[in-house]
């Protein structure tokens, strides 16, 4: 054998090594996600197909009862809502299941891309995600005869403080379960608060001490506290707002403490 | 050339709940290419994970480059490049995305189309990397590790489950990364790969380094020879052993399979197929060995390494 490193080869694996700088590295990586995101046919249909459906055919069709004034005022803050849900959690927690059990984040925990770099091009790519639904789906409510009121930093803070409780967890989910756990969990989860959660059935139509319960639900004070704002004009949801708070940072630091890499 | 090791490994223990994968390893690995040979089940894995960073050792040290994998991480890892056992990939991603990806992570990356032409990966077309072929996920890892442009590689089984011509790409690369400066870590159970491409060799068994050293020096260790032949099985290999010196071995290996071990000369030949003469047995592919890494494992532990 000849003698190591003689640049007896070509010379074009002589070690030049280093990292990118870190914004390139998560601009990349946030890039990539969110293709992998739209690439997949599931996903799709949680994310985009199913609060399309919901918006359109609950507000054409009279079959729930929404109170007074038209279906969609009623409907649209309740699909947002989903909208946040499908990404941050269900979508997030399945598809970050996934590449735990395929070694993608292992993988890429021994590239120079930090490991908080990964979870913040996470964040990127879920936001990038709602903002095409939300635009997506304020084009369609709005065809359909959506009058929104309110104040839009309300209506940002709820968005923002919502993604946070659902990627929580999300994440803690995916972290700590087998794939095909939060699969299945996942979308059980998405399901029951799809039907119990005042996306579409409002809350009062439910008795009234499971009212109270159904009411801290996440996806419930996002849903009520958009509707306060956009159908009712409130100022900010305050009570909503603290409750998502809540479920944000407990989810946020259960899924610190307990999320595994493989 | 470059001396101080790459590669330090001390006493290192590493437990899975009660059992110990490795237990107790030294290891030092310098410039060029180090084989980590060993069965399945030997602690390879655990041990180049140990020195990936990826976990924490129960006790004793590991430097990789002089920096610790796990506190040091950041300054690590951009300088060394990961081929996993398996996996690592988008299930959703295609080969040459993924290898972007990667190169896009680094600062001074390789040409990633040159790359792929190099390892075959055009082949892969717009196929995710869930419907790939096993050689051809293989090769997009073994890609993955080195676009970076790293110091140190490691490899963990790079040619598991290849087909004869993937794997020779597989080692061409591997030797020009070792003539361009770049040191490699490969573990395998693959005698003849480690024979192939080391410079050194450990040899470990049950979590332990049980022999280190150039494929030559450790096969040099016995001055015994083997000569092997196939014939009809169940042979009396109690009277061929009658037959032969007394320092000698005989054993049917594998249903017609037979080994002589001991010092093999013209001699000892001739004794053998005259024995098959008087036994009426041609002995086919008749064939004198020099020791190998794998009777150096065999010696050492008892055991075969392919078991
Ligand atoms: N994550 C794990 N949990 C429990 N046991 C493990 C784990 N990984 C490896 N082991 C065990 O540790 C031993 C060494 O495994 P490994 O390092 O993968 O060996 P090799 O790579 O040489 O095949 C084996 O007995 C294996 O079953
Ligand atoms: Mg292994």
């Amino acid at each position: 054998m000849t003698a190591v490193g003689t640049g007896s080869g070509t010379g074009t694996y002589v070690p030049k090594p280093g990292a990118a700088p870190l914004p390139r590295m998560i601009a990349a990586q946030a890039a990539l996600e969110t293709k992998m995101l739209l690439r997949n046919g599931e996903q799709l249909l949680l994310t985009v197909v199913i609060p399309t459906l919901l918006l359109v055919l609950f507000s054409s069709v009279d079959i729930v009862d929404t109170g007074s004034g038209e279906a969609v005022d009623f409907l649209a803050p309740g699909i947002l809502a989903l909208a946040v849900m499908s990404t941050a959690f269900t979508g997030q927690a399945i598809a970050t299941g996934f590449e735990r059990r395929y070694g993608v984040l292992k993988r890429l925990a021994s590239s120079p891309l930090p490991r908080w770099g990964l979870m913040t091009a996470k964040t990127v790519s879920v936001l990038v995600t709602e903002v095409l639904q939300i635009a997506l789906l304020t084009g369609i409510a709005f065809a359909l005869g959506w009058s929104p009121h309110g104040n839009p930093l309300a209506v940002l803070l709820l968005l923002l403080l919502g993604t946070a409780a659902f990627s929580g967890l999300g994440l803690l989910m995916a972290g700590t379960l087998k794939a095909e756990a939060t699969l299945a969990a996942a979308n059980l989860v998405f399901l029951l608060l799809l039907v119990g959660g005042g996306v579409i059935v409002p809350l009062d139509k439910f008795p009234s001490g499971a009212q109270d319960v159904l009411g801290l639900l996440p996806v419930s004070a996002l849903s009520d506290g958009l509707r306060d704002v956009l159908q009712h004009g409130a100022g900010t949801p305050w009570g909503d707002l603290g409750i998502l708070a809540v479920w944000a940072v407990v989810g946020l630091a259960a899924a610190g403490r307990w999320f595994r890499w493989e | 050339m470059r001396t101080e090791p790459v590669l330090q490994v001390q006493a290192l223990v590493k437990r899975y709940g009660g059992k110990t994968a490795v237990d107790g390893l030294d290891l030092v690995a310098r410039a060029g290419v180090t084989a980590v040979l060993g069965p399945n089940g030997a602690g390879k894995t655990t041990t180049v994970e140990t020195c990936e960073g990826y976990r924490k050792p129960d006790s004793g040290t590991v430097r990789v480059l002089g920096l610790d994998p796990v506190r040091q991480s950041g300054e690590l890892r951009p300088r060394i490049g990961v081929m996993l056992q398996s996996g690592g990939v988008y299930s959703g991603a295609r080969a040459d995305e993924m290898l972007r990806h990667v190169a896009r992570l680094h600062a001074h990356p390789l040409d990633v189309d040159a790359l792929i032409e190099r390892l075959g990966l055009d082949s892969c077309g717009r196929t995710t990397y869930r419907r790939l072929s096993g050689g051809q996920q293989q090769r997009l890892a073994l890609a993955m590790a080195v676009v970076g442009r790293p110091e140190l590689v490691f490899l963990d089984e790079p040619t598991a489950g290849l087909d004869p011509q993937a794997r020779r790409a597989t080692w061409d690369l591997i030797r020009d990364l070792r003539s361009d400066g770049v040191s490699v870590i490969l573990t395998t159970h693959y005698m003849d790969e480690a024979e192939q491409l080391a410079d050194d060799v450990a040899i470990i068994d049950a979590g332990r380094v049980i022999a280190q050293g150039s494929p030559e020096e450790l096969c040099r260790g016995g001055a015994e020879n083997t000569l092997r032949f196939t014939g009809r099985p169940g042979l009396d290999v109690g009277s061929l052993l009658k037959a032969l010196p007394a320092d000698c071995t005989a054993a049917e290996l594998t249903p017609g399979s037979y080994r002589v071990v001991g010092k093999v000369d013209p001699q000892l030949l001739a004794t053998v197929t005259s024995w098959c003469a008087q036994h009426g047995v041609m002995p086919d592919r008749i064939s004198v060995e020099r020791h190998t890494l794998e009777d150096v494992f065999l010696e050492l532990t008892g055991k075969e390494l392919r078991a």
